[in-house]
């Protein structure tokens, strides 16, 4: 595990040049299940290759979306920059250190949630930052855990469990929670995917208002190209799988902070906006058609 | 005038009188008189046979024990309060310590699929033997009537708690896990932080299950031991007293429904609006 030592005042004194990631020539498989008995009446079932030599160089304090149909890998590639998944070939470096595993120099935001129903508000965060800096002073980690429940807008809901939550607030306790541990990297894997469109949309503005607070590499997983184009300063296109590849990195200049009324005042967001939509609409298709094409 | 009205309400229907709850409580009330005047009358005209006592005698009687549970007058003659105390004991015992084998063994097989299988042909084998076989067994090794009824107690309470909290602990959602993981959260921490209170909703399901098992078998146990409201039927039984009979019944019922409930209790305080 790297070392992680919190700052002694504010969460943006934190080292700047931290946060570098370089995920090279990773590949994924799943390799089929072969059993004996199956080598005994020579079944085999075919190995399934998710990833195929993804190579990205990610900056430190760089927004980065990952887009692709489904089912083409991207959960797959964030969990494996978690550690949560080991990489078949290849490695993925963070500040030149190789990922062995899961840390807390990443925070992981996950679609689910993942908040522990039986601790309430205050506690998941506080489990969070008691279990990565277990030696400090319980005042201090109260005060950390009060200040990004304020941080989300939470306040007044520390003392609430999990299942009186919204999805929309249960979401942002699990962003508090991810980003109370001070991490140099935010993952998260389509956050949003469970909310309806005006929390989603609230909830994305959200990041971007923390984002300019709280500078950090952000890896995020998504569906929505809207969501990708007001949050990212790269957007990486992925194919559709198996085997899936990254088809290309397009820049996202607009000045930030950004707003969500203002994008399309920008040429280049509806010449941006326009390359997705083809780049996923055909990839798809393609899969639909191939999913038809296995069905009948 | 206002326009975002969308459509007129029919005329509101008249409100059912009774709710649902109460129908099914006048329901009940009634099933119960036509049982009991079917009952007396049946017992009254000779449709039954002589031994069968009619329902006012019974409720009278019913009353009597009810009135005065804590009288002792030796050992064939206890208030059914005193009895039920005896009974009540042994499963607390009993229940405690066969909890006290199932629940860690329950976390370590759940923890450890290796131990878990290797294990499994004891459970599978030891799980659907009624209690009361292990009786003559616990009588050889402890020749002890009162120790004899707390290991059978123990050996019914572990099954049902150990297979459960087995479940609990392998059956953890695996983002709590992962979260756990991507915190860097020792073995320990994780155990004790997170996947007990997981688990909590299903080992207390199982203590309840196992805890109304042993109510079950504490009264046959007695029935074959001495002492105790197991004992307290069969006595009766040989006194042809088929009113006590009848009434120790019903209050070994009502017992068995407070401890259900009380466990029901915990299990929704472990719960937190988790399906358990």
């Amino acid at each position: 595990m790297r070392t992680n030592t919190r700052p002694e005042s504010t969460p943006s004194s934190m080292d700047t040049t931290a946060g570098s990631v370089s995920i090279s020539n990773v590949t994924k498989v799943y390799f089929g299940r072969q059993t004996l008995a199956d080598k005994l009446l020579k079944r085999t079932s075919p190995d399934f290759e998710a990833l195929s030599a993804i190579n990205l160089e990610i900056e430190h304090n760089t927004f980065v979306s990952i887009i692709g149909p489904s089912g083409c890998g991207k959960s797959t590639l964030l969990n494996i920059v978690a550690g949560l998944s080991k990489p078949t070939t290849g490695e993925v470096l963070v500040d030149g250190q190789r990922v062995t595993g899961p840390g807390p120099d990443r925070g992981v935001v996950f679609q689910s949630y993942a908040l522990m129903p039986w601790m309430t508000v205050a506690e998941n965060i506080q489990f969070a930052i008691e279990t990565v800096y277990p030696t400090m002073p319980v005042a201090q980690q109260k005060e950390i855990m009060q200040e990004y429940i304020n941080l989300v807008g939470l306040s007044g809901a520390e003392r609430k469990h999990p299942h009186e939550l919204s999805g929309g607030m249960k979401q942002r306790v699990g962003i508090a929670r991810a980003l109370a541990i001070n991490p140099q990297i935010l993952l998260m894997d389509e956050p949003f995917g469970a909310l309806d469109a005006l929390t989603r949309g609230f909830l994305q503005d959200e990041i971007e208002r923390i984002w300019e607070q709280e500078r950090k590499t952000v890896i995020l997983i998504t569906h929505s190209i809207e969501e990708a184009l007001l949050l990212s300063d790269k957007i990486v296109m992925m194919t559709r799988g198996p085997a899936a590849r990254i088809a290309k990195v397009l820049d996202v200049p607009f000045p930030r902070p950004r707003k969500r009324e203002e994008l399309d005042q920008y040429p280049q967001y509806h010449e941006l906006k326009a390359e997705m939509e083809r780049h996923l609409t055909a990839e798809a298709r393609v899969v639909e058609e191939a999913r038809v094409r296995a069905s009948v | 005038m206002a326009n975002n009205v969308i459509s007129t309400p029919a005329k509101r229907s008249s409100m059912p009188l009774l709710n649902t709850n109460q129908k099914a409580t006048l329901l009940f009330l009634l099933l119960l008189s036509l049982f009991l005047i079917f009952w007396e009358i049946g017992a009254r005209s000779g449709l039954f046979l002589p031994i069968m006592p009619s329902a006012s005698q019974t409720i009278k009687d019913f009353w009597t024990w009810i009135a005065d549970p804590f009288f002792d007058y030796g050992p064939n003659d206890k208030g059914i309060g005193l009895l039920l105390l005896t009974s009540l004991r042994r499963v607390a015992i009993g229940f405690l310590i066969g909890s006290a084998i199932a629940i860690p063994l329950g976390i370590i097989t759940g923890l450890s699929p290796v131990i878990s299988k290797a294990i499994d042909p004891f459970i599978q084998i030891l799980r659907p033997v009624s209690p009361l076989a292990w009786l003559p067994l616990g009588l050889a090794l402890m020749r002890d009537s009162e120790k004899t009824a707390l290991f059978v107690i123990a050996i019914t309470s572990i099954w049902p708690t150990l297979i459960n909290t087995r479940f609990g602990v392998s059956n953890v959602d695996p983002a709590y896990l992962n979260v756990a993981r991507t915190l860097g959260a020792s073995r320990w921490r994780t155990i004790t932080k997170v996947i007990l209170p997981a688990a909590a909703p299903s080992i207390v399901s199982g203590l309840r299950i196992s805890l109304g098992i042993a109510w079950l078998v504490i009264v046959a146990a007695e029935i074959l031991l001495s002492g105790g409201i197991g004992y307290f039927v069969w006595n009766e039984w040989n006194n042809l007293k088929v009113t006590s009979i009848i009434t120790a019944i019903l209050v070994i019922g009502l017992v068995g429904l407070l401890l259900d409930r009380l466990f029901g209790l915990l299990q929704t305080w472990v719960s937190f609006g988790q399906r358990s």
